[in-house]
């Protein structure tokens, strides 16, 4: 069994009197593997998140790659450790080419800084045809404003993996697409882990999360009261599961709000 | 199955699409703005043939054209690269007359006009760099902070000058002369490092990773810093570009006209022309995307309507009039462009 690729070991996080977070324990397997983070607003996804990617320090816990303790952890190290975080739009500069999207920053240049283009269209269209990309109109020079949003995804996604992250995060990413769209989506994620990169894949979404994860994490209110395999559990078991959930949520509320009263 | 050899087919025609689009068709593609500038710059100056033909088909106008429209090109494209960051200089055409006093008072001194032309360059490229610290360190918007440059500069120079005009006459027939604004035959040689210029610009812009970054830079600047696009470098070096471009162009102006002169209020005129150059040519002020060919065909465009205009027997008050009218059209076509 190899080595987990990232761990955290008792996080938390609070904001001000709220607690975010409170000794979540979180693991990405060494080898390639579609994790769903479910779970409702204010659960705590994005925090968690955003400690994986290093721009929320914890308050306390421990984070582990490759079995090696992290001090300090930071965006740096995280991005050197090969977390790639992808937003849906923001992540993207609409009106450059594909091939300019997916090199933003780190260009394919030769002496003097010229960039190799030939190379990266090239490359670009290799990627984009790896992870099925197969729109009839657009080619690695069409800019990325003509997209469409599940594609455009797709070019992000296309990016991390040329860069060989270990592990993407896709935060939202079906988001306000058609359901084709996000079974491209779907596609696209299936596909990089077959490159070898691992991902977390944040939704409301029960239904999409069940359909390309390999294991379901469900957080509420900052801790994960969930987490089973996708073999071991049928959609309709974990929409109950869900159910449960917010009903114990919302007993709780009652609670708050009798106590208050 | 069947659904993989229409992947396949799907590949297919992408492959024929992208060979479709490589060579011409992609060359006008890309360049249909400037193109559609070009259009109107050829049919004007039809115009210009057939309603004077006695002095447009006379090589003399070009020659005179020649040797002013360099300069106006020189400081049009660095420009593109500034726009195109989603930035703005207006202190351009000043520094360019602070490089120039620079360059003349030194000159005069005696000082080689070799090292005096690197030095009006160093200081051209200081003010770019003063420019582009005021607006990536301290954050000012870069309109406003080249406002201010631009009266600093044209107050320092009047007022170290003194308004004394310097006459640069006795360069004439120098090496340095002949290297800079010498003739070929008839060919006024400014109009080759006009050439040259475009070619580095190009080069820069379209091949570079700098061009790359700057595009990316003002097309989404938290991504691109998110990617680790050096935002405050690739900004500060445009304005640097910028900067260099007027030490140039100021040497050159100098070498033309053969004098230093500050004359108050006309250097706008030029400001305001070689900015319209820069938009006719087909770069918008939203950032991300610009063109250099079409900034080159903007300054043309525009040089010859002014001149167009009074050839054509119109009184030079109403030259402003067409140049306006030109501008205006030509912004109009770029627009109906983008909603196709």
């Amino acid at each position: 069994m190899k080595n987990k690729f990232l761990e955290l070991k008792n996080i938390s996080k609070s904001f001000g009197k709220v607690s975010a977070l409170e000794r979540v324990n979180f693991y990405i397997k060494g080898e390639p593997e579609i994790v769903g983070l479910i779970g409702d607003n204010g659960a705590g996804k994005s925090t968690l998140i955003k400690i994986i990617s290093g721009i929320h320090t914890p308050d306390c816990g421990e984070i582990y790659i490759n079995g090696k303790r992290m001090e300090n952890w930071s965006v740096v190290k995280s991005r050197a450790s090969g977390v790639e975080t992808v937003y849906q739009d923001r992540a993207l500069a609409m009106q450059q080419t594909l091939a300019r999207n997916i090199f933003m920053g780190r260009e394919l240049t030769s002496i003097f800084g010229f960039v190799k283009s030939k190379l990266q269209f090239a490359e670009a269209d290799r990627l984009m045809r790896t992870i099925g990309f197969t729109s009839k109109v657009f080619a690695s020079d069409s800019a990325v404003v003509n997209l469409s949003g599940g594609e455009r995804q797709g070019v992000a996604i296309a990016r991390a993996l040329y860069f060989k992250a270990n592990l993407m995060i896709l935060d939202e990413p079906t988001t306000a697409l058609s359901l084709t769209e996000a079974q491209k989506i779907f596609d696209f994620i299936r596909q990089a882990r077959k490159g070898g990169s691992s991902c977390i894949f944040i939704t409301h979404n029960i239904y999409h999360a069940y359909d390309v994860s390999d294991r379901c994490v469900v957080l509420d209110r900052g801790k994960i009261v969930m987490e089973t395999d996708r073999e071991h559990t049928t959609v309709e078991q974990l929409v109950k599961d869900m159910q449960k959930i917010a009903q114990n949520n919302g007993k709780v509320r009652e609670g708050i709000n009798n106590a208050r009263s | 199955m069947p659904d993989l050899k229409k992947k396949q087919n799907n590949l297919d025609r992408n492959q024929e699409f992208r060979r479709s689009r490589r060579g011409i068709t992609k060359f006008l593609d890309n360049n249909r703005r400037a193109l559609s500038v070009f259009i109107v710059f050829i049919i004007l100056m039809l115009l210009f043939i057939i309603k004077n033909p006695k002095i447009f088909l006379n090589r003399e106008i070009y020659e005179a054209i020649f040797r002013s429209l360099p300069i106006r090109i020189v400081l049009a494209l660095p420009l593109v690269f500034v726009i195109v960051s989603k930035e703005i200089d207006l202190s351009f055409v000043s520094n360019m007359t602070f490089s120039l006093w620079i360059f003349a008072a030194t000159v005069k001194a005696g000082w080689d006009p070799f090292l005096c032309m690197l030095l009006a360059i160093l200081a051209g490229a200081l003010i770019g760099l003063i420019n582009g610290m005021l607006v990536v360190r301290i954050g000012l918007q870069s309109i406003m902070a080249t406002i201010g440059m631009k009266f600093l500069l044209t107050g320092l120079v009047a007022g170290g000058s003194n308004i004394m005009p310097i006459p640069l006459t006795f360069l004439v027939d120098t090496p340095f002369y002949n290297t800079f604004a010498g003739k070929i035959g008839n060919f006024p040689v400014q109009m080759i490092w006009a050439v040259v210029a475009l070619v580095i610009a190009m080069l820069l812009f379209n091949y570079h990773k700098f061009g790359s970054d700057i595009s990316c830079v003002g097309d989404n600047l938290e991504s691109s810093r998110e990617m680790g696009i050096n935002v405050s470098t690739v900004k500060t070096l445009a304005f640097v570009y910028v900067g260099i471009a007027c030490g140039f162009a100021g040497v050159l102006s100098g070498l033309t006209y053969l004098s230093f002169y500050p004359k108050p209020g006309s250097p706008d005129e030029l400001m305001l022309a070689v900015l319209a150059s820069v938009f006719i040519g087909g770069t918008p002020t939203t950032g991300g995307v610009g063109t250099i060919f079409g900034a080159f065909i903007g300054a043309c465009t525009i040089r010859f309507v002014e001149t167009g205009i009074i050839e054509a027997g119109l009184t030079g008050f109403w030259t402003q009039f067409f140049e306006g009218l030109i501008i205006l059209l030509a912004l109009t076509s770029h627009k109906f462009h983008k909603s196709r």
